[in-house]
């Protein structure tokens, strides 16, 4: 097992080079001189100069690249151009508030979509299946932006029963007031993945109750709660991990906008935030985090895949 | 496309309603936005005291906040909205075929190449490199249609390349090789015509992401600017008036989910009707 994750990480490593190097561009290519923000009126032009020099901009770009590197991988991250404190702090900051997001919407939608998606598939056509189809189709058809605004509307406006802005109530410090914030913004994530989770889930399903060895647990008189949830889930699991590793980066992405419709304090919100304010050594740093959090991702999707099912442990 | 495909395809819109119901919305979306200049009102212009209105017989969806008729804007509004979604499918889906025929055909250190190349861009986080591009480029109908275009087109070639390589094996394409006709007439006479309806689904449903995908940079204000507008960026005016003026967010919205969901179920269907045995599920 160690000996395949230590070979997962080494292939990462060229894609995170790769993302490396768009990013420093990126940068590069950006409008503005970067020495600007250093600059006061009574200063000279020598003394502009000196601050280009000292910032190491007047070197070749393949130098200037190398110490990039060198630094982020030592943890610089360098500072931000509109608050001027390190960039690593600012995301550190953030890191709870967008993986306990992520977390619990990933959690609540598989919640969702296993029992919904097997009990679906095993009433194929039936009232129930159209019912549930018929939504997750909805739920990998709307504008997410949009759901988050209807449900801002009825929850927050019309019932006032949720609040619609932010991780906390100002003065307030208790785990359910963070619970309350977080609940529409971790639905609007929910319901998207949850859907796409349960298309796969029903289909395969469907597939898998045609095959053999479900006709013989029936012969050997086994209920179908018994082979939906004993046998059948099983198989069912491998493609939805798959699905986990390929639906990280809409997780991310859909983040990114849930984030800053509800002002949710995490990555995503700071992402936007900083690409309108051109700040960009946050928005490079936060390209570069979710870059390792997608090959993370993938690197469990992985080991999961290996744990549920042994015929494809790979190999050395 | 052949008889027998063209057969199934009927068969299975009788067979499944909502299929016919998405074509028929989509024929009437689209009828509706080319044909907008019909409507009695000009999308533009301001009439201050009828401002923020209640959808009404005279305003089929009311009016915004600069006293607007609302229908006439979202038909305008839908004009921008599908264009920018058709085409950015045609660049994803010329891209996508060109790439994952000559990967899949010639195979080798290219396919090696070509697939490691989309692995890496699909890995980078799409969402966020759209945004980053977005906000360097001047935002605008037409770069939005070469952004979506050119960060769409991995999952067409990659569908591209796995149908190619079955179809490469086939006789006629044995024939045709031995026969000495070059790689280019290979391809495009005999190859992608034999999967075209694979190509077919895989743009069906790359209309509807690639219309997604404008709404939301609309809506976060990166995408189309004023005086243009699309339904995304409707959406994105409206989010200030959803205490006051409810339908502001309502119509736009519930027109983009539409639009979406009978391209999805359109590309479902097209998926069936084309490969009965395997899909009918």
């Amino acid at each position: 097992m160690i000996k395949v994750i230590v070979k997962r990480l080494l292939q990462a490593i060229p894609l995170l080079f790769f993302i490396s190097i768009v990013s420093f561009l990126l940068i590069k290519l950006a409008p503005g001189d970067p020495v600007q923000s250093f600059v006061t009126p009574d200063m000279s032009q020598e003394d502009v100069e000196r601050i280009r020099h000292n910032l190491g901009l007047d070197q070749p770009i393949y130098v200037q690249y190398v110490r990039w590197l060198i630094n982020i991988l030592s943890g610089d991250f360098g500072y931000s151009l509109i608050s001027h404190r390190p960039v690593l702090t600012m995301i550190a900051e953030r890191l709870p508030a967008t993986f306990g997001l992520m977390g619990s919407s990933l959690l609540l939608s598989l919640l969702i979509a296993i029992p919904l998606g097997l009990y679906a598939a095993a009433n194929k056509n039936g009232w129930f299946d159209r019912l549930i189809s018929g939504i997750s189709y909805v739920g990998i058809s709307i504008p997410i932006f949009w759901f988050a605004l209807l449900l801002i509307y009825l929850f927050s406006l019309k019932l006032n029963l949720l609040p619609s802005i932010g991780m906390r109530t100002i003065g307030v410090n208790s785990a359910w007031d963070v619970i309350k914030h977080g609940i529409l913004p971790c639905l609007v994530l929910a319901f998207q993945n949850a859907s796409v989770y349960l298309r796969y889930i029903r289909s395969n399903t469907i597939s898998q109750l045609e095959e053999d060895y479900v006709q013989i647990q029936y012969a050997f008189g086994s209920t179908k709660r018994e082979v939906l949830f004993h046998h059948i889930l099983r198989n069912v699991l491998l493609p939805v991990i798959t699905i986990f590793g390929l639906s990280i980066p809409n997780l991310i992405g859909g983040a990114f906008i849930t984030e800053t419709i509800f002002s949710w304090p995490g990555m995503g919100s700071l992402g936007v935030t900083s690409i309108f304010s051109f700040d960009y050594p946050v928005i490079m740093a936060i390209t570069m985090f979710s870059s390792l959090m997608l090959v993370i991702g993938n690197l469990i999707a992985d080991i999961l895949y290996s744990i549920v099912d042994p015929r494809i442990r790979p190999k050395g | 496309m052949n008889k027998r495909r063209w057969q199934n395809l009927k068969r299975e819109l009788v067979r499944n309603k909502f299929g016919l119901a998405a074509i028929l919305i989509l024929a009437v979306l689209t009828l509706a936005s080319l044909f907008a200049f019909l409507s009695p009102y000009d999308p533009n212009k301001m009439e201050i005291q009828d401002r923020l209105q209640a959808p009404s017989w005279s305003h089929l969806f009311g009016t915004d906040d600069y006293g607007r008729d609302y229908f006439t804007r979202a038909l305008y509004g839908g004009r921008v909205s599908l264009a920018v979604g058709f085409l950015a499918m045609i660049i994803a889906t010329a891209l996508g075929t060109t790439v994952g025929t000559i990967s899949g055909y010639f195979g080798g250190k290219l396919d090696n190449i070509l697939m490691r190349m989309v692995d890496i861009l699909m890995s980078i986080p799409s969402f966020f490199l759209l945004l980053i591009l977005n906000a360097y480029l001047k935002p605008g109908v037409q770069n939005l249609i070469l952004i979506i275009g050119l960060m769409t087109w991995m999952d067409i070639a990659r569908i591209v390349r796995a149908e190619t390589l079955s179809v490469k094996e086939r006789e006629y394409v044995l024939y045709a090789r031995v026969s000495g006709q070059s790689s280019f007439f290979i391809i495009t006479k005999h190859i992608i015509p034999n999967i075209s309806s694979t190509i077919i689904v895989a743009a069906t449903l790359n209309i509807a992401s690639a219309i997604l995908l404008e709404s939301s940079l609309s809506f976060l204000g990166l995408g189309v600017q004023q005086p243009n507008s699309s339904w995304g960026s409707m959406l994105n005016n409206a989010q200030g008036y959803i205490g006051d003026a409810w339908h502001l967010a309502l119509f736009p919205g519930f027109l983009i989910l539409l639009t979406v969901l009978s391209f999805n179920v359109l590309g479902d269907i097209l998926r069936v009707a084309f490969e009965p045995k395997v899909n009918d599920r």
